[in-house]
């Protein structure tokens, strides 16, 4: 088996891989990191999405092999010293999730946008978003969320988490 | 919903991954994987090796040859976004970028990917078609060809790539004057488009018509293109009424599909007011850039 290095959230992974094996399955079985979610598996809702490299990607649609080297952010490395990150705290205050499933990707997808886009309108929240499906909270609270948390994050609080 | 077993490669340069695909007839190339993936996951595709291309760093390249541009075929679809080489010599490139898919997709899939996967309702190939793109293709057999757009998409997902061939890299040539468009309709944001119309014209000083060419997405087999149409407006007087025409003549030309997602009589009406949007914003942007 293939052996690969990993760095995520910090932390450096060697990890023997099948090639078969999809980077979402090696995050959350070999490295116990179960915040990512498998949806569809097909690139389709958007719940596996991690920051790869500081790029969100799908990683139910890459192999592990692939990611070989790469810096990776994943749920698990948005909360600093049991601080929630802005983002979460907004979903949290806004009612932004019921069973959860789907937050996952829309933090991370959230995260990577407000870094590149600090003040957004809603119609460019309702775009970014729009790879993210949600099943039970609608997406009216989801959009409030990344709004305020767009308005915490110009404020200046500490919000970095990409390595990059 | 997991991809079947497969042997794997990570060739280091362009003969590594030639001779890595020569050697056996059930290789399949890995770019992004952005459409490749989805269809292991899904076990539609059951490739016997995987020749990963993603550490080739000849095929990551931008390069300025004057009358053209030389993109990899790795190059990202974030990078054909964002990179201010390829937004000068081709802006549709950019503003197509901005229809397709979503952030995280851009942030893997590739230009090669995406041409080579031969989606008739992507992007991409419609720019190929219409900016007369040329794909460079390598094996290790049969040296290197360029292939025309025209020649290059045969049908539904289908290419003249042989088994053992590579696209390297595409040429675009630069587009120096005139003005150019993309429109497309989707019913959610990132969706494959129901209809893409793409077009570029430049005006003469007096108004009319010096050159024009327009390609639909969507509504064939393969991205559709009219040279004939084209050159039967060239010296018209450019006017909202002669693109009306255009998009109508267009619109009867074509002969779109019935499928789930659309009627055949949905994409045609699409395609006429898609493209007369395309042409009627083309000219416009033609009109102020040569009065500036």
């Amino acid at each position: 088996m293939p052996n690969i290095t990993l760095t995520v959230n910090g932390t450096q992974h060697h990890l023997d891989v099948e090639p078969r094996w999809l980077l979402a399955d090696v995050l959350r079985e070999q490295l116990n990191l179960t915040g990512t979610h498998l949806g569809c598996e097909q690139g389709v809702c958007g719940a596996c999405t991690i920051l790869l490299n500081g790029r969100p990607a799908r990683s139910c649609l890459t192999l592990a092999v692939t990611a070989d080297g790469a810096d990776i952010v994943t749920v698990e490395g948005l909360a600093k010293d049991g601080e929630l990150h802005p983002v979460q705290e907004a979903f949290w205050q806004e009612h932004a999730l019921q069973c959860g499933f789907c937050t996952p990707g829309f933090l991370m997808t959230s995260v990577h946008f407000l870094n590149e886009n600090p003040n957004p309108t809603r119609p460019e929240i309702r775009e970014a978003l729009s790879g993210n499906l949600c099943r039970c909270t609608g997406y009216q609270h989801i959009v409030n969320a990344v709004e305020r948390a767009a308005e915490t994050m110009r404020k200046g609080a500490n919000h970095a988490i990409s390595q990059d | 919903m997991k991809p079947p077993a497969f042997e794997y490669v990570c060739p280091a340069s362009i003969a590594e991954a030639l001779e890595a695909l020569a050697a056996r007839d059930d290789a399949k190339v890995l770019a992004g994987g952005q459409s490749l993936i989805p269809m292991m996951n899904m076990r539609l595709a059951r490739p016997g090796l995987l020749v990963d291309i993603n550490r080739v760093p000849e095929l990551a390249a931008i390069q300025d040859e004057g009358d053209t541009l030389q993109i990899g075929a790795l190059v990202r679809h974030y990078q054909l976004e964002t990179d201010a080489r390829i937004k000068e010599a081709f802006p549709l490139i950019p503003a197509a970028e901005r229809l397709i898919g979503h952030p995280a997709i851009r942030s893997r899939g590739t230009i090669g990917g995406s041409l080579s996967h031969a989606d008739p309702a992507a992007e991409l190939p419609v720019l190929a078609m219409l900016g007369d793109w040329e794909m460079t293709v390598a094996s290790r057999d049969g040296g290197v060809r360029r292939i025309p757009a025209a020649e290059f998409f045969m049908s539904y997902l289908m290419t003249t790539l042989g088994p053992d061939e590579l696209l390297t890299h595409v040429t675009v040539p630069k587009q120096r004057t005139g003005g150019s468009h993309i429109a497309e309709f989707a019913v959610r944001s990132g969706d494959f488009a129901l209809a893409i119309a793409a077009a570029m014209v430049e005006l003469a000083d007096d108004g009319s018509v010096r050159s024009v060419r327009f390609a639909l997405g969507g509504v064939s087999d393969v991205p559709w293109r009219d040279l004939d149409l084209e050159s039967s407006l060239v010296g018209a007087m450019s006017s909202d009424a002669l693109w009306r025409e255009a998009g109508r003549q267009a619109a009867e030309a074509i002969d779109p599909a019935d499928d789930i997602h659309a009627s055949s009589s949905h994409r045609r009406q699409l395609a006429e007011t898609l493209l007369t949007e395309s042409l009627s914003r083309a000219a416009e942007q033609a009109r102020e850039r040569s009065s500036h």
